[in-house]
């Protein structure tokens, strides 16, 4: 019995290695052809996909593993966009700084290599992420996400007014208001081919967006077959019995919280650069509820089912709806259809709850949790996945 | 939930920690306190602070109403009503669009605007209350049994869905006539200038207030609402008809969010799809602040967070009114954090 399910464990793990190969080998030649194959609009919308899987998989950290429901992902974003965009624009116009920086940047502001704003922005999301989380860790279930959801809310609004000193504390000015920070400095390593990338030739946006993915892929397949990984999942199903066992729950939380939140910032700052602006009016609830829904579609806690989740989304999101755009007016209504995109999205987000909670491809053990106490018929079940009484 | 365990008594309290247990009620009324006192010494008057407490009034009105609701049916089901929000967008734009189609315009006469305002009104709440009726028999019904994260998100999902419907129906924020000639000085006390619109929202809310308040206190009702808010398997084995008690709380709900709807639109002039979002958030913390699942808590709550609001709008250097939104949230933080009770006490089942 245990040869055969050795045998089967086997080939289960051969079958992932062959779905990974094929992946990365399919976007490997998307990446090289595709820009000429397809169109460039297509083209763009596929890195940006690539970035909005990487955030699907961060907040799959937070609310799919450790099953905290964070509805404020989106300050994350905001984090990391604005940490590429004051380290490496002409933003900060008094400071002259260069670091490993292309010559093509201008001489003012600060100029940081754009690699390693990368890492310095997914830190300081990080650390963001565990102060942000601190407060919330005794709370649970809904309102640990209004709190997230508030300081999603909070985080935006103070970047966008701190235009003269934060807080009304010196003159400094981090956020250029409404209008944004732009440009953005561009990748650069002094290797052909990354030492002079513009906006026209995409390819090595793709590249080195893909990249960041397979850190991230890595980076979520270890940790949730690693310790910390299966203590979420304890926490996530039972507090209590998880503290029991030995689970330091703050510990846990916390690093959950840092770790979903480097993603966001990672996945933003690369964002940042891409979109070449930083501009507040992208850091809206609704795109906290976009990545949410991108977890929820796929299956919450699968990282394959998040990632198909977040690809389909996020393309119908930057190319479907272009081209659905017409289909009002043909049947005789005056509107544009991507200006209703979130309420498709909420009506998506409905369905699934109501349909199918555990997503598309669900991992199996949340599916359980999910469609526990469906057969006890009362009004609340007793054991409320998020609440444990104390 | 209530079945299986009696709630336990709380923990002997040390004596030291009773400061440490009001701490927020302290930080909050010293920071009351103190800008009240900078009110007070900047102008040499009393008059910045008397108009933002009148303000905070009139504002925390239609706070409080819909706070009502959030609190409403976080008592009965728990669950945060995400939707509330835009049921009370709705509800302006209704009144917005009879005002229009029904030819209430600013130079009717008193008779035909006093009778055209009640009509509306009571048309605004009605279909407030269907709506909210419709969204808890689409959204939430099936999900009962369901762990609480489903019906949180799907709470999220109707609230986009209704925004988008606002958006289609008024893509830019749009003005309401003034029926009431909203800015006219009433009364002139001690330079607080008491204007029509404040008065108009007191004189709206307070007989809704009170009405909900008998009729939760006082009618079969009102009875079967807080025997299924305390059990809700016991309630049903006692004859009551669990389901229809849910919905007539969201029929209730809705009610008020429709006049809230109203009030808001004579009083601002202003109606815009996305109005909902942030005042439901702030509704929310109001319900919070008072401790959610109590009544008076909630309009209390909401009369606080309006004159929070006021203050900060008047006080901050500049950008008031964007800072305003962002000190409320701030609340929210704190009070969910330190005091999800609410400030009067009340042990809650998250608490």
């Amino acid at each position: 019995m245990s040869a055969v399910r050795n045998a089967f464990g086997k080939l289960a793990d051969l079958d992932f290695r062959i779905l990974i190969a094929v992946f990365v080998a399919v976007m490997v030649i998307f990446g090289i052809i595709g820009e000429n194959t397809t169109n460039s609009d297509f083209y763009a919308a596929v890195i940006t996909t690539i970035a909005y899987v990487m955030m699907g998989l961060g907040l799959n950290i937070v609310v799919g593993f450790a099953g905290l429901l964070d509805l404020g992902y989106v300050a994350f974003f905001a984090i990391g966009a604005f940490v590429m965009g004051w380290l490496g624009s002409a933003h900060f116009g008094d400071a002259n700084f260069k670091f490993l920086a292309s010559d093509l940047t201008p001489d003012a502001g600060i100029h940081i290599n754009f690699f390693l704003i990368l890492v310095i922005a997914a830190a300081f999301t990080a650390l963001w992420g565990a102060v942000l989380g601190f407060p919330t860790l005794r709370l649970r279930g809904d309102y640990l996400a209004i709190v997230t959801l508030a300081f999603g809310e909070i985080v935006p609004r103070v970047f966008e007014l701190s235009t003269s000193g934060f807080f009304g504390i010196g003159n400094t000015d981090f956020s250029n208001g409404r209008q944004g920070i732009t440009p953005v400095d561009k990748p650069y390593l002094p290797i052909p081919g990354l030492d002079n990338i513009t906006r026209i030739d995409l390819k090595p946006f793709f590249f080195i967006a893909f990249a960041m993915l397979l850190v991230t892929l890595f980076l979520n397949f270890r940790l949730r077959d690693s310790r910390l990984g299966r203590a979420w999942i304890a926490v996530r199903e039972d507090e209590v019995a998880a503290a029991a066992m030995g689970v330091n729950l703050v510990r846990v939380k916390l690093w959950a919280y840092a770790i979903g939140a480097a993603l966001g910032g990672f996945a933003g700052a690369f964002l940042a650069t891409f979109n070449n602006t930083v501009n507040v009016d992208q850091f809206e609830f609704g795109f906290s509820v976009f990545v949410l829904c991108m977890v929820v579609i796929g299956g919450m806690g699968n990282i394959g089912g998040v990632v198909l989740g977040a690809i389909a989304l996020a393309m119908f999101d930057r190319y479907g709806l272009k081209q659905l755009d017409t289909l009002p007016s043909k049947v005789g209504l005056d509107f544009d259809f991507s200006s209703v995109k979130f309420g498709l999205f909420g009506f998506f987000l409905l369905a699934m709850m109501i349909l199918r909670p555990e997503g598309f491809i669900p991992n199996r053990r949340r599916k359980l949790e999910l469609h526990e106490g469906e057969h006890e018929g009362g009004v609340a079940s007793d054991e409320d996945l998020y609440s444990v009484r104390g | 939930m209530e079945a299986a365990s009696i709630t336990p008594s709380p923990p002997a309290k040390s004596p030291g920690s009773v400061i440490w247990d009001n701490i927020l009620w302290v930080i909050f009324g010293a920071t009351l306190v103190i800008l009240a006192i900078v009110d007070l010494t900047d102008d040499g008057n009393i008059s910045l602070l008397a108009n933002n407490i009148k303000d905070g009034i009139s504002v925390g009105t239609i706070w409080a109403l819909i706070a009502l609701g959030y609190t409403l049916v976080y008592g009965i089901i728990e669950l945060i009503n995400f939707a509330h929000g835009e049921v009370f967008m709705i509800g302006s734009f209704v009144a917005v669009s009879l005002f229009v189609s029904l030819g209430i315009v600013e130079g009717t006469g008193l008779f035909g605007l006093v009778l055209g305002i009640l009509l509306v009104l009571l048309i605004a709440m009605v279909a407030c209350a269907v709506l909210n009726a419709m969204i808890e028999r689409v959204a939430y019904r099936q999900l009962r049994g369901a762990p609480k994260l489903a019906p949180l998100i799907t709470a999220i999902g109707m609230s986009f869905i209704l925004q988008n419907v606002g958006l289609l129906w008024r893509p830019t924020p749009d003005s309401a006539p003034d029926l009431l000639g909203s800015q006219i000085e009433l009364v002139n006390l001690f330079g607080v200038e008491i204007v029509r619109s404040d008065v108009f929202a007191v004189a709206v809310t307070a007989p809704l207030l009170f009405a909900l308040l008998w009729f939760v206190g006082h009618t079969r009702y009102g009875k079967a609402m807080r025997a299924t808010a305390q059990d809700p398997d016991a309630a049903r084995l006692m004859g009551i008809d669990v389901d229809k008690t849910i919905a007539l709380t969201f029929i209730l709900g809705g009610l008020l969010a429709g006049a809230a709807g109203l009030i808001y639109a004579l009083y601002n002039l202003t109606v815009s799809f996305n109005q909902g979002f942030t005042a439901g958030l702030i509704a929310f913390t109001s319900a919070v602040m008072g401790g959610i699942g109590n009544l008076k808590g909630a309009v209390i709550g909401g009369l606080l967070i309006g004159f929070v609001q006021q203050t900060v709008e008047s006080r901050a250097p500049q950008d008031g009114s964007a800072w305003a939104p962002v000190a409320v949230f701030a609340i929210l933080i704190l009070v969910m954090v330190f005091r999800p009770q609410g400030l009067f006490g009340e042990e809650t089942r998250e608490g």
